[in-house]
């Protein structure tokens, strides 16, 4: 389902929780799909004894990647021209992670209805972990 | 990194999309998704990044013949010192100094960006070309001297279209973030 511009008005907002109780096993996943094994963020040993902390972290492009399914959720499916993210704090297994999408402007390009959205997620402690912006073609 | 071919299969989009716990059926069921406005099976959106598997040099990923810096025996098979060896407070010492390297952890991921120029969909198979974009320093209260660097990727597909440009900036820290 896409969003009509007629229907969408700038403030408007959509949020979804993403993760409750991020485990270990979710992070291990993400490395093996992405091909991502850097052992920060799956090796407790390397991580507490080497790299110095408390324990493994997700990669930062696993909260991009559960975020930018709330993000799809909102704006339909092959909707996205651009999502962008700056990751703000790190994510630990247990963290609870909301993402939430605001209406930043409506605006046309060459015909094209397009949205422009901020992003927050949050854990938690309502803690930001990442912002960003996204933005989406809209039906007239 | 220089991807040479980037195959984008039915499978990888599954299990990727799974490990992101996104459920929605546009990433695994070719019969819904026909029905829908892109009319076939596409990848998340931030499916790219795992053309790291294609890379074969990707130094995040052990490799046979290497040594791998992630634990085994010890805690990390390329520490040049042996911890276990040295007396008690020495390796306080030196685990200390090697708390002090951000650079142990291979550095973190500041930010990342995509252009979708279209979405990607099983049976592409797309390459990849790199370029070093800008440099820059900053002092943080946190983590000392933030050095980042920024790498642009054109991911293209076989008529040499551009599908996806990717931008990652990427941070090494003079001293360990854990919070």
């Amino acid at each position: 389902m896409a969003l009509s511009a007629s229907q969408l008005n700038v403030g408007d907002s959509y949020s979804e929780q993403i993760v409750d109780d991020l485990t270990r096993t979710q992070i291990v996943q993400y490395a093996g799909a992405s091909g991502d094994y850097n052992p920060v963020h799956t090796d407790e040993k390397f991580v507490t004894e080497v790299a110095g902390y408390p324990t493994v972290f997700a990669h930062g492009m696993l909260t991009m990647g559960m975020t930018g399914r709330m993000v799809t959720n909102y704006v339909g499916d092959g909707r996205l021209t651009y999502y962008g993210v700056r990751f703000t704090s790190q994510v630990w297994p247990g963290d609870t992670l909301t993402a939430k999408a605001e209406v930043a402007d409506i605006r046309d390009e060459d015909g094209q209805k397009l949205v422009d959205l901020t992003i927050t997620t949050t854990n938690q402690d309502d803690r930001p972990v990442l912002t960003g912006q996204a933005t989406a073609r809209l039906d007239d | 990194m220089t991807v040479e071919r980037f195959p984008v299969e039915a499978s990888h989009i599954l299990m990727f999309a799974r490990s992101i716990g996104d459920t929605n059926p546009i990433y695994s069921d070719p019969e819904y998704a026909a029905g829908t406005e892109v009319g076939s099976i596409i990848a998340p959106p931030t499916f790219a990044q795992s053309s790291a598997q294609f890379d074969p040099d990707y130094f995040l990923r052990p490799k046979p013949d290497k040594k791998w810096f992630g634990s085994g025996r010890t805690a990390s098979g390329t520490l040049v010192r042996d911890l276990s060896e040295a007396d008690g407070d020495d390796v306080a010492d030196e685990r200390e100094d090697d708390k002090q390297s951000g650079a142990a952890a291979g550095g973190l991921h500041a930010e990342q960006h995509f252009t979708y120029h279209r979405h990607l969909k099983p049976g592409d198979v797309l390459h990849t070309v790199t370029y070093d974009g800008e440099r820059w320093e900053k002092q943080s209260k946190r983590a000392g001297i933030l050095k980042f660097s920024e790498a642009v990727t054109e991911y293209r597909d076989e008529d040499d279209e551009l599908v996806i440009t990717a931008k990652g900036v990427g941070v090494v820290t003079e001293k360990v973030i854990d919070n």
